[in-house]
């Protein structure tokens, strides 16, 4: 009995040819249609969302970096501001401090001055009164020698030099 | 990763073995089969006495003399794997033979649309009966050239094969039907090979859903079904990650269409993309359809028939999509001086033929391949066994050859990627040359 040893797959069945082209148009068409389209427009459609979002997030990114930027001046700006301000502040303060100073030593010296003035006016108030006191003094002993009967001149010159002792005593 | 290992080691040394068993059954069957031929004998009550059936014997050559006896059979892996690979009108899985719808046409008696299990499938896809002069041999419908036949189912006694020669002194094998104790010459269907292979048009047409065409369109189903959920899910899950299906589906997806659609077609690309992923999963879908163990091992990529219609289905829309550009090339190379086109545009009409012929091929040789280069390695079992007398030569290579074929099969699963991956790059370079746009 010989065995059908027949290389069968290599004579195109006209069965076959058929259904596999009827097969496969229907696979393309019902599944391209209902299946690849779908897939692809929904792919697309990720893939513009991704990229949006990507977009997004740099230009989220970029803003970031602008306003931390902008941040980092205003400090800076700030600081800045600050360190002005306390210059200006201490400048002032100096400068009241040295008025302040400056107005006390003219006031001292104005006190001294005036103190200087009126121990020079009393000064001179009391010379007065000493140079009224030595008239009246001299006065008194002009009327003292007067008074006296003056007889001699040795007497008289004694006189005189008691009174002169007189003063000096005084 | 061990583990996954050791899963796949059990599976496929489990696959070995199974083949292996389906193989015993085969030749336990043996004597079953011819037994029940024996037994129709007596049935059929053939009590008309022997002389009758010897005067039909040397009418035809004694080819029925044995056709109810039993013959010790030698094992042929050749025909073992032929028989594997070919296209059936039974589905066979272990040993379960399930019937598959016949859509017959021949001239004389027109349609014929009737289930192959009226043939009474027996071992090896072989009916025991005749139905509209119809036979199932090996699985495969032939029909009794004899008019005189009787149209009604009857009972045969076996078909026997007889190798002859063709008018053209070619060496052909043809089946005889035994019936009443006379031998009917039977044909086969028509192929579409002019010829070349043996074939040809003969008086009956077959558009049966056969072996290849029901696995086609369980493929086609499946895979159908796969994408129509996985878009759905798109839809459903909008703005989300994708999950399960989805994310096993969509890296290839992707990769078709960015490795192969774009950068071969272009801002043009959105267009053919449904048709190169239908010819990419399509391809995919069969060829490891057919790897899959315990589910009769279609062969379906690897039939000329297959790959043929999908080849021609890409030669007609890459041509009808074909600009002027792509035109002139073809008939007048621009740049080329006159004579030199005599020899060129010769070349260019024979080119545009043979990229589909080479596709069809390419796809058919690798699959058929692959089919037989595994049932061989199984038939090392039968051959060191020596039909089951030698069973330390059995085990032997039972064990050699369970790792041979995981071997190939491992294989055999990377050429299914890349051979489906080829057809559809390929595809698209044509497509990409014919839609071209002339820049200069």
């Amino acid at each position: 009995m010989i065995f059908l040893a027949e290389f069968s797959v290599i004579k195109p069945d006209i069965g076959l040819l058929f259904w596999s082209t009827v097969i496969f148009i229907l696979f393309w068409v019902v599944v391209g249609s209902l299946a690849f389209k779908p897939i692809v427009r929904a792919l697309k459609k990720r893939e513009q969302d991704i990229q949006n979002s990507l977009d997004e997030a740099k230009r989220a990114r970029e803003e970031m970096a602008n306003l931390k930027a902008e941040n980092e001046e205003l400090l800076r700006q700030a600081r800045e501001e600050r360190s002005r301000i306390l210059r200006e502040a201490k400048e002032i303060g100096d400068k009241m401090v040295a008025e302040a100073k400056e107005k006390a030593k003219e006031e001292a010296r104005r006190i001294v001055t005036e103190a200087k003035e009126q121990i020079e006016n009393q000064k001179r108030a009391a010379m007065i009164e000493v140079k009224n006191e030595l008239g009246m003094m001299a006065i008194q002993i002009a009327e003292k020698i007067l008074r006296k009967n003056l007889t001699g001149d040795k007497e008289q010159e004694a006189y005189v030099k008691s009174l002169i002792d007189e003063i000096k005593l005084n | 990763m061990r583990r996954i290992l050791l899963i796949i080691a059990c599976f496929w040394a489990l696959q070995g073995t199974a083949l292996g068993q389906s193989h015993d059954n085969h030749q336990a069957e043996e004597p079953h089969a011819t037994e029940a031929h024996a037994r129709h004998d007596e049935n059929a009550g053939h009590e008309k006495a022997h002389d009758d059936e010897e005067v039909d014997h040397a009418a035809h050559g004694d080819l029925c003399a044995h056709a109810g006896g039993h013959q010790e059979e030698e094992f042929d892996p050749a025909a073992t794997a032929y028989h594997h690979i070919s296209d059936a009108n039974v589905y066979t899985i272990g040993p379960w033979a399930f019937p598959l719808p016949c859509i017959l046409y021949s001239k004389e008696d027109g349609w014929s649309v009737f289930m192959s299990s009226r043939f009474g499938i027996g071992h090896h896809g072989n009916g025991h009966k005749a139905y509209r002069r119809y036979v199932l041999d090996e699985g495969v419908v032939k029909r009794i050239k004899d008019p005189g036949f009787p149209m009604e189912e009857v009972e045969i006694d076996g078909i026997v094969h007889q190798e002859a020669e063709t008018a053209d002194g070619k060496k052909k094998v043809v089946a005889w039907v035994c019936y009443n104790g006379q031998a009917f010459e039977t044909e086969n269907k028509s192929t579409a090979d002019f010829g070349m292979f043996g074939g040809g048009v003969t008086s009956f047409y077959d558009f049966s859903i056969t072996k290849n065409v029901a696995s086609m369109m369980l493929v086609a189903i499946l895979l159908g079904w796969m994408f129509i959920y996985v878009a759905r899910k798109y839809e459903e899950r909008d703005g989300k990650a994708p999950a399960g299906l989805q994310s096993f589906i969509e890296p290839i997806f992707l990769f078709i269409q960015d490795e192969v659609a774009k950068p071969f077609l272009g801002d043009k690309w959105e267009k053919f993309l449904p048709f190169l992923q239908a010819l990419f999963f399509f391809i995919l879908g069969l060829n490891l359809f057919g790897q899959i163990p315990f589910l009769g091992g279609s062969n379906v990529t690897g039939n000329l028939a297959v790959t043929g219609a999908l080849a021609l289905i890409t030669f007609i829309v890459v041509n009808i999509n074909g600009n002027a550009h792509y035109w002139k090339h073809i008939f007048a190379m621009p740049g080329v001086p006159k004579p030199l086109l005599v020899i060129m545009t010769p070349v260019e009409i024979i080119g545009l033929f043979i990229k589909p012929l080479t596709l069809m091929l390419r796809l058919f040789a690798n699959i058929t391949a692959g089919h037989m280069v595994i049932i061989i390695f199984i038939s090392l079992i039968f051959i060191f066994g020596q039909s089951g007398e030698n069973v330390g030569g059995a085990l032997g290579a039972a064990v050699g050859s369970t790792l041979l074929t995981m071997f190939m099969m491992s294989i055999e699963l990377l050429v299914a990627f890349i051979q489906a991956f080829v057809f559809t790059i390929l595809t698209a370079s044509y497509l990409g040359a014919a839609t071209e746009e002339e820049h200069h």
